[in-house]
């Protein structure tokens, strides 16, 4: 397992080298890996033991008591060796005591109850305290649907109250960092995020004060709870104690619908779910992903979605005459962008691609740069992003699809933007097609672009010199196409359409593969994204022998490919 | 006649003329064993506790051999620590107080002697915070042996070393269970830890083995080396070895602090010939043994008691409390505990409502809040006794508590679970009568039958 966040535990991944050690559970024999905890050890058999304090990759605290269960050790006889049956299996001492599962590790001869008599009452027991000083807030709770205090009162609990005292009263509506609200009454004091807070996100500012049943979670006077990594405690959270502020209200999560997808802040392409219901992005979440980024994601990619639905987002094609904008149907535009493109010069031609795009549209933007070059190469740059790695998930590049667009063969990693500025300055590059990048960014400015005959921009948020485009193409954000990206560890991962494009707005690689078939390349109508896929794998030996179909949910590794091509 | 007291610990204690100071405490013998314990090789030292059968003087009577044995000396390559637990928060003890204010060379001496034989080059004397006099006493008693070369480097020319610092702790009974200690000493909040894997003679005091004893065990120590462990297990009876000091509180005529060989004296010859009998001619109704956690025991009751009888075999035998011999094992079996040798004793004029009450808040104010059980749990317990004793208890509410407190016992990190469900049991069980007299004939709140379809 490797990462690209190094977690400190890892207790539901267990050393491949660890013997296996014979445990009966609920009466049955199995194998398990030696030293797997005990609620490791039931979920590999499909049983569920109730936990809230425990997690795989933080330390364990054993202090919600949840995870209670009935333990048997081998009986031993006066020469401590175990006492066999019939069967050769040790008989078994059942210990009056429960312990907790999330402690304790599986050895030769354990015997485990998750269902008896004594382990039910220990969690019908637990489930009461913890709703005895529990607000009666679920009405207007954002963890409603996905609160494991909801989930195990249900299926573990006694089903009604008999407290009839005063409840104790904490805090509420905390300010807990610039990005999380924290409600000291539904807190069931389990210590995750204050676990996750220093051993993770390494900004150990959050813990208990205050004693008994009136222990209250807080930040430290005079800091703040403001790391890129602070959300990650909103996910953990088991109850709605912290809760995003973005996301505070907005929408019940049994309303989401939930595409699997890729963040595309950064290099690191960390797994994530997009939760959105009627084309509307409400949230993103962490999926787990134990080769890119565990349980994890980083706040900056967790909140980086809001600019899908900005205002300021060109909805549909359109084009520019006179310093006025008039909106043009879609077979109109491409017609006007493909006979224009077709008009110049292969060498007076440029892309300006992002690296920002799938691999399945800078394939078909290579496909039409071949097209239109009849054997010239044509003139085309990516603009590369970079920032700072913080040790943990971010990248220190900010462009998430890097790796495919030199594997696929677009640019050259943004070498040539000074080249592509005075070429344009020189009047040798007369036609700019800027697909998903505002040439502004890169010093490319109004002056310069008012030397070019034609200029294309297909995006999303146009930038300030965008009057100077003839045309310009409504393309898609990446909540809104499928398609694939290589990470920075050389990892495809795949992305799934969350929502309708916005308007008239079109994903990108369907608005390339239109421009395809108007310049005159007609052996493929791709249809799905998967034809797409499948044509380029068989082009592009980078992606040989792979189809759309077997590239799974948590991708495939290509590093070892990249690295015989020298681009990893 | 009363029985005369065997002062081994408090010989010194209350003599007339007896200062703090080393000199009086060198013109009495004073560290003369440590001489000798230094001319044993540590394992001998261990080997004579282990034959004494000195069993924990905190509570909960754990043997010290025992304890001391789990860490492996061959081993073992992290540093050792001792820590002397002078927490001293069980409500009805002040036994170590007295060792600390009136003879804290003898806890010295007897420190010295249990870290030499412990390997332990550093230890540390956690003293309650409300203790303020003490901890100057000792901090005073520290610097003399210091200066006399009774502590520090080259201790009487043996090569070994040892440094003492005094902690003070800050006003919480948590920090008197073992792993609590450990991290109040660590600096952190007094959550106790999970036993497996923290034992505190595997993983302790920064990750190190360490052993934690009670002030009155380390003091037991030094007399065990002086007198040899098989003639110190001549004293009490079989594995009840040793004298235990008693702290009598409660309604007495003459309450205090008494050292007796275990088993040299029963409930009846305590509290009627020792201390006088019980206050303003009243009947005596309950005794809880061994501080408030322990379970009371009911005055008027006969408890059964397993006897060895000369064969081997064991008899039943019937006893009333009067008889009940105070050590460890005959007390424990009647369902309660002897603990920290803190005998409450409760007349006929206390309600025991009341009283449960008392020792229900005490539990939910010092509960450290880490599991769920004791953290809710004794704070329920405690509103549903003070609404019982207002004049809102319901017919269901003695069930109630049992229930809560069945919830909490052996369902917790530590043994404060135990610690505030055992007086809730006990009393409701042994003095119902009284419970049901505060509570309303018929209720207003009804326990409903359960929603969910779950069989037990």
């Amino acid at each position: 397992m490797s990462a690209l966040i190094k977690n400190p535990f890892n207790h539901d991944l267990p050393p491949l080298e660890a013997p296996l050690v014979n445990v009966q559970l609920d009466g049955q024999w199995v194998k398990v890996p030696k030293g797997l905890n005990i609620i490791e050890v039931a979920k590999r058999f499909g049983k569920f033991i109730p936990h809230y304090c425990y997690h795989p990759k933080l330390s364990i605290a054993g202090n919600c008591r949840m995870c209670l269960f009935e333990m048997g050790m081998p009986k031993l006889d006066a020469n401590r060796k175990p006492v066999v049956d019939a069967e050769e299996r040790p008989v078994i001492n059942w210990l009056p005591r429960p312990q907790i599962a999330c402690a304790t590790q599986a050895t030769e001869g354990m015997a485990i109850r998750t269902n008896s008599k004594l382990v039910k009452d220990c969690q019908e027991g637990v489930m009461e305290f913890l709703l005895i000083n529990h607000p009666l807030d679920c009405p207007i709770c954002d963890q409603a649907g996905e609160c494991r205090l909801q989930e195990y009162a249900y299926d573990f609990g006694k089903g009604r109250s008999r407290f009839v005292e005063e409840k104790v009263k904490k805090p509420k509506r905390v300010d807990f960092g610039p990005r999380i609200i924290l409600d000291d009454e539904r807190c069931i004091l389990c210590s995750r995020c204050i676990r996750f807070a220093r051993e993770i996100a390494k900004q150990d500012v959050i813990g208990f004060v205050n004693r008994g049943s009136y222990s209250t979670l807080t930040v430290y006077p005079g800091r703040v709870f403001d790391g890129n990594y602070s959300l990650n405690t909103v996910d953990i959270c088991p109850v709605g104690a912290l809760t995003s502020k973005d996301f505070r209200f907005k929408m019940r999560v049994w309303f989401l619908r939930e595409a699997k997808s890729i963040c595309t802040e950064c290099a690191t392409g960390c797994n994530i779910i997009i939760g959105s219901r009627e084309n509307i992005v409400y949230r993103l979440t962490p999926r787990v992903n134990e080769e890119v980024n565990s349980h994890w994601m980083c706040d900056q990619g967790r909140l980086g979605f809001h600019y899908i639905h900005s205002k300021k987002r060109v909805t549909e094609p359109a084009s520019h005459l006179n310093g006025s904008l008039f909106p043009l149907e879609w077979s109109e535009a491409l017609r006007t962008v493909a006979q224009k493109l077709m008009e110049f010069p292969p060498s007076e031609i440029a892309f300006l691609v992002s690296a920002r795009l799938t691999c399945e549209e800078l394939y078909l933007v290579k496909k039409l740069m071949e097209t239109l070059g009849k054997g010239t190469e044509i003139f085309s740059e990516i603009i590369p992003r970079k920032g700072v790695a913080d040790g943990l998930l971010r990248s220190a590049d900010l462009n998430p699809n890097t790796k495919g667009a030199i594997g696929i063969g677009i640019g050259k990693e943004g070498r040539r933007i000074e080249e592509l500025k005075n070429k344009i300055r020189a009047k040798e590059i007369n036609c700019l097609f800027a697909i998903h990048e505002n040439p502004e960014e890169v010093g490319i400015q109004e002056d310069i672009l008012s030397s070019l005959s034609f200029y294309v921009w297909q995006g999303l948020i146009p930038g300030p010199a965008v009057h100077k485009a003839n045309i310009l193409l409504a393309g898609a954000s990446f909540a809104e196409k499928s398609g694939t990206m290589i990470n920075i560890a050389g990892r495809l991962q795949k992305l799934h359409k969350a929502i309708l494009c916005p308007g008239r707005a079109r994903e990108d690689w369907r608005i390339l593969r239109d421009l395809l078939l108007l310049v005159g390349v007609k052996e493929r109508v791709f249809e799905k994204i998967n034809d797409v896929f499948d044509a380029m794998s068989k082009e592009i030996d980078l992606f040989e022998s792979l189809s759309w179909n077997t590239v799974g949910d948590l991708g495939i590794d290509l590093s070892q490919k990249l690295k015989n091509r020298s681009i990893l | 006649m009363a029985k005369a007291e065997y002062r081994l610990i408090l010989k010194h204690a209350d003599e007339p003329g007896y200062t703090v100071d080393i000199d009086c405490y060198l013109s009495h013998g004073g560290y003369q064993v440590l001489k000798k314990a230094l001319a044993m090789p540590p394992d001998q030292i261990i080997q004579e506790v282990k034959i004494s059968g000195l069993r924990g003087r905190g509570g909960a009577g754990f043997p010290t051999g025992v304890k001391w044995g789990f860490i492996n000396h061959e081993k073992n390559t992290k540093p050792v620590y001792l820590l002397c637990n002078a927490d001293e928060s069980e409500p009805g003890t002040f036994k170590d107080r007295q060792i600390i204010y009136k003879d804290p060379h003898q806890l010295i001496e007897g420190m010295v002697i249990s870290a030499y034989a412990n390997r332990a080059h550093l230890a540390y004397i956690y003293i309650r915070g409300e203790f303020a006099k003490g901890a100057e006493i000792l901090e005073k008693a520290l610097a003399e042996a210091r200066e006399r070369n009774f502590l520090g480097k080259n201790i009487l020319g043996s090569g070994y070393e040892l440094e003492i610092y005094v902690f003070r702790g800050a006003g919480a009974y948590i920090c008197g269970e073992e792993t609590g200690l450990i991290e109040s000493l660590e600096g952190k909040r007094a959550y106790p830890r999970i036993k497996p894997p923290y034992f505190p003679a595997v993983l302790g005091l920064y990750m190190c083995p360490t052993i934690v004893n009670n002030v009155e065990t380390l003091c037991h120590v030094k007399h065990i080396v002086e007198m040899g462990g098989a003639e110190y297990a001549r004293i009490g009876t079989p594995n009840n070895t040793g004298t235990r000091i008693w702290c009598v509180s409660g309604d007495v005529n003459k309450p205090g602090y008494y050292e007796y060989p275990c088993g040299a004296i029963t409930f009846g010859e305590l509290l009627y010939e020792v201390c006088g009998g019980i206050r303003n001619g009243n009947k005596l109704k309950a005794v809880i043994p061994g501080g408030s956690s322990a379970k009371v025991l009911r005055a008027d009751k006969k408890y059964k008691i397993p006897k060895k009888k000369e064969d081997g075999s064991t008899e039943i035998v019937e006893m009333g409390l009067e008889d009940i011999p105070l050590d460890f094992d005959t007390v424990a079996a009647t369902g309660s505990m002897s603990g920290s040798g803190g005998i409450i004793v409760m007349d006929h004029t206390r309600d025991m409502v009341e009283c449960l009450r008392n020792i229900a808040e005490f539990y939910a104010h010092e509960s450290c809040g880490q599991c769920t059980p004791c953290r809710e749990g004794s704070l329920w317990m405690k509103k549903m006794l003070d609404r019982i004793c207002t004049g809102g208890g319901r017919p269901e509410d003695s069930k109630l508590l049992l229930e809560v407190a069945n919830h909490i016992a052996g369902r917790t990190i530590c043994a404060f679970g135990e610690a505030c469900s055992w007086p809730v049991q006990s009393f409701v069980e042994m003095f119902g009568e009284e419970f049901e007299a505060k509570q309303r004939k018929e209720s207003s709140l009804e326990i409903l039958e359960p929603l969910t379809n779950r069989t037990a």
